[in-house]
């Protein structure tokens, strides 16, 4: 699925990035720790994430990550907004949890890596 | 490329927003360079947990950073508390973070496995009340 079907699917607020949305995502994986994000991830294009901090947008960085969703109403101040520009990362803000928010994605085909056995 | 490239960073201890920034120039550049993106990734994710636990542990640091044909050798020093017990810190899991750093997404116990998975090679001198260097070396 494109950027765009996810942020529909989550009803998400596009935040930047509105020039990727075209862009396919096969892979997600859904955190709040970042120490998690930087061992576990390999191919996942999409990071979806109740924290909001700085750090955020530098572990998408050097993951690779091309777009992060914040669940549960989170928005970044402009800073982060700013850091993600610079670097061509989508952000999106949805108010739907977290549980939720992977739950729809998977049941509309979305999954979580090569690694996974589901 | 036929010659070595040096690369040094100062680290502030005392802005989180701004850890990662050093990893993200030194990840810039081999990419630049046309360095294979597994190495780059390796050492993205190798450097960058090593610069937040400059951060976060050790009130800041250096990074120095070697890019040759065969290999990026990547040099962390700091003047922190020193690491107690280097075999318990490379377990998965373990951390001595406090609860604020765990609020900022980081705190697993992952920063120097993860160090350790990413890089070819790594070494820790480290002493209580005198600091910490960490050594890694990823191969091109």
């Amino acid at each position: 699925m494109t950027i765009r079907d996810i942020s529909e699917i989550l009803s998400a607020e596009i935040i930047c990035g509105e020039e990727k949305l075209e862009k396919e995502v096969y892979n997600a994986f859904g955190s709040d720790m970042m120490s998690d994000v930087l061992a576990f991830v390999k191919d996942q294009s999409l990071l979806i994430t109740g924290l909001c901090n700085p750090q955020v947008i530098r572990t998408a960085e050097m993951m690779d990550i091309s777009c992060v969703c914040f669940v549960r109403g989170k928005t970044p101040e402009t800073a982060m907004v700013e850091l993600a520009r610079e670097r061509g990362i989508v952000l999106m803000t949805t108010e739907i949890r977290m549980f939720t928010a992977c739950g729809v994605l998977y049941e509309k085909g979305l999954r979580g890596g090569a690694d996974q056995c589901l | 490329m036929s010659m070595t490239m040096k690369l040094h960073f100062d680290v502030s201890g005392d802005d989180f927003t701004r850890a990662g920034e050093a990893s993200g120039k030194v990840k810039a550049k081999l990419k630049q360079l046309g360095i294979a993106p597994d190495a780059v990734r390796k050492v993205a994710i190798a450097l960058y947990e090593g610069e937040i636990n400059l951060v976060i542990h050790a009130g800041g640091g250096e990074i120095d950073v070697e890019i040759s044909p065969e290999d990026i050798k990547m040099t962390l020093s700091d003047k922190g508390p020193g690491i107690a017990d280097v075999e318990k810190a490379m377990t998965e899991g373990f951390s001595t973070a406090t609860e604020n750093i765990r609020s900022l997404g980081f705190g697993a116990g992952m920063g120097l496995p993860n160090m350790k998975k990413y890089s070819d090679e790594m070494k820790i001198d480290t002493e209580i009340g005198v600091g910490t260097t960490i050594f890694m070396q990823v191969n091109l």
